[in-house]
């Protein structure tokens, strides 16, 4: 578990989560999945949105 | 086996799905996720037979799909296709030109832009020439209001906000279709069911399986050759008059829901043919 960076409560991270995998909190917060020194951590997702999509 | 590239930037159901496929079939498959990686004009990173692009980013697709053809690598889908596909004006005009029924449509660029003529209407649908899931799309229900739409979008001042895409409304039967091409061949179809006049599921639409009619696999295929063909996501309205009309093409298509509702598994599918063309 970790901590979500705006509200603070936690955050599973799915065990087959992989560098930039977006996670959307309870809280409305888009999060990306990164990797700092081998572990996974959470950043807010900064993504220009306009871009973004299939 | 080939040893097949994965180009990613945000992983999803589909990317995890075809990375599995490629590994249950043998492949040596590869991950580049290409926020991290750079990539260098004309040398290679790594030796590969072939990559599937499947960044979530327009920009990010179309420029490294571009980076890695610079290797010698057939990218599935070409950096060409991508860009083709995600710039609305461009896939339109294509489609057109190749007989490819479409939605009347009219590209308005800056002060000039009334003085053209519209398509059909009011309504009028006013949409982004680049953009995803329903996002800035618009309806007008008269000039006015398009009027104001037009100068909202101007006031953005983002790369083609003085370009705009008017397009005639198509009263659809509370759904459009979804079909994914693959190659020469359509692998499935799906409504997008809805009561909004938006049928993208990420605005809410229910996808339910759809027959692959003669029609539609005669249209879809004819839009995705006209586009320069790959794995792609071809939408179709259908008008109460005209029958089948090619709204949108996207190269980055996602399937998760299509897999759910059809039993159909296109990440294997997707897996096999790059397989086969990394082959050729």
């Amino acid at each position: 578990m970790v901590k979500c960076p705006v509200c603070g409560l936690e955050v599973r991270i799915p065990e087959d989560a992989m560098p930039g995998e977006l996670i959307e909190h309870d809280c409305g917060t888009l999060l990306e999945v990164v990797e700092d020194n081998g572990v996974l951590q959470l950043r807010v997702f900064e993504g220009d949105m306009e871009d973004w999509g299939e | 086996m080939p040893s097949i590239a994965l180009l990613y930037d945000h992983p999803r159901w589909e990317e995890k799905a075809i990375l599995q496929a490629l590994k249950d079939i043998g492949a040596d498959a590869k991950l580049l996720h290409v926020e991290t990686t750079p990539l260098r004009i004309g040398e290679p990173c790594c030796p590969i037979d072939l990559a599937l692009e499947r960044s979530v980013s327009f920009s990010n697709a179309v420029a490294t799909a571009f980076a890695v053809e610079s290797w010698g690598v057939r990218v599935l889908n070409p950096g060409t296709v991508i860009y083709l596909a995600g710039d609305k004006v461009a896939t339109l005009s294509l489609l057109a030109s190749h007989r490819v029924p479409v939605p009347e449509t009219t590209v308005l660029s800056g002060s000039n832009r009334i003085n053209g003529s519209l398509p059909p209407g009011p309504p009028w649908v006013v949409k982004p020439v680049i953009g995803s899931w329903g996002r800035m799309v618009a309806r007008a229900r008269d000039l006015e209001e398009l009027e104001q739409l037009l100068s909202y979008k101007e006031a953005a001042r983002g790369l083609y906000s003085r370009i705009h895409l008017v397009q005639e409304y198509i009263e659809k039967p509370g759904r459009d279709i979804r079909v994914f091409t693959l190659g020469d061949r359509v692998v499935a179809a799906i409504y997008r069911v809805s009561s909004h006049w938006i049928t993208n599921t990420s605005r809410g639409a229910r996808a339910e399986p759809a027959p692959v009619t003669g029609e539609i696999e005669d249209l879809a295929l004819r839009a995705a050759e006209a586009l320069g063909g790959g794995f792609l996501g071809v939408d179709l309205l259908e008008d109460p008059e005209r029958g089948l009309l090619v709204n949108e093409v996207n190269a980055v298509p996602e399937f998760k829901n299509t897999v759910r509702v059809t039993g159909v598994r296109v990440h294997m599918e997707v897996a096999r043919y790059a397989v086969e063309e990394a082959r050729r």
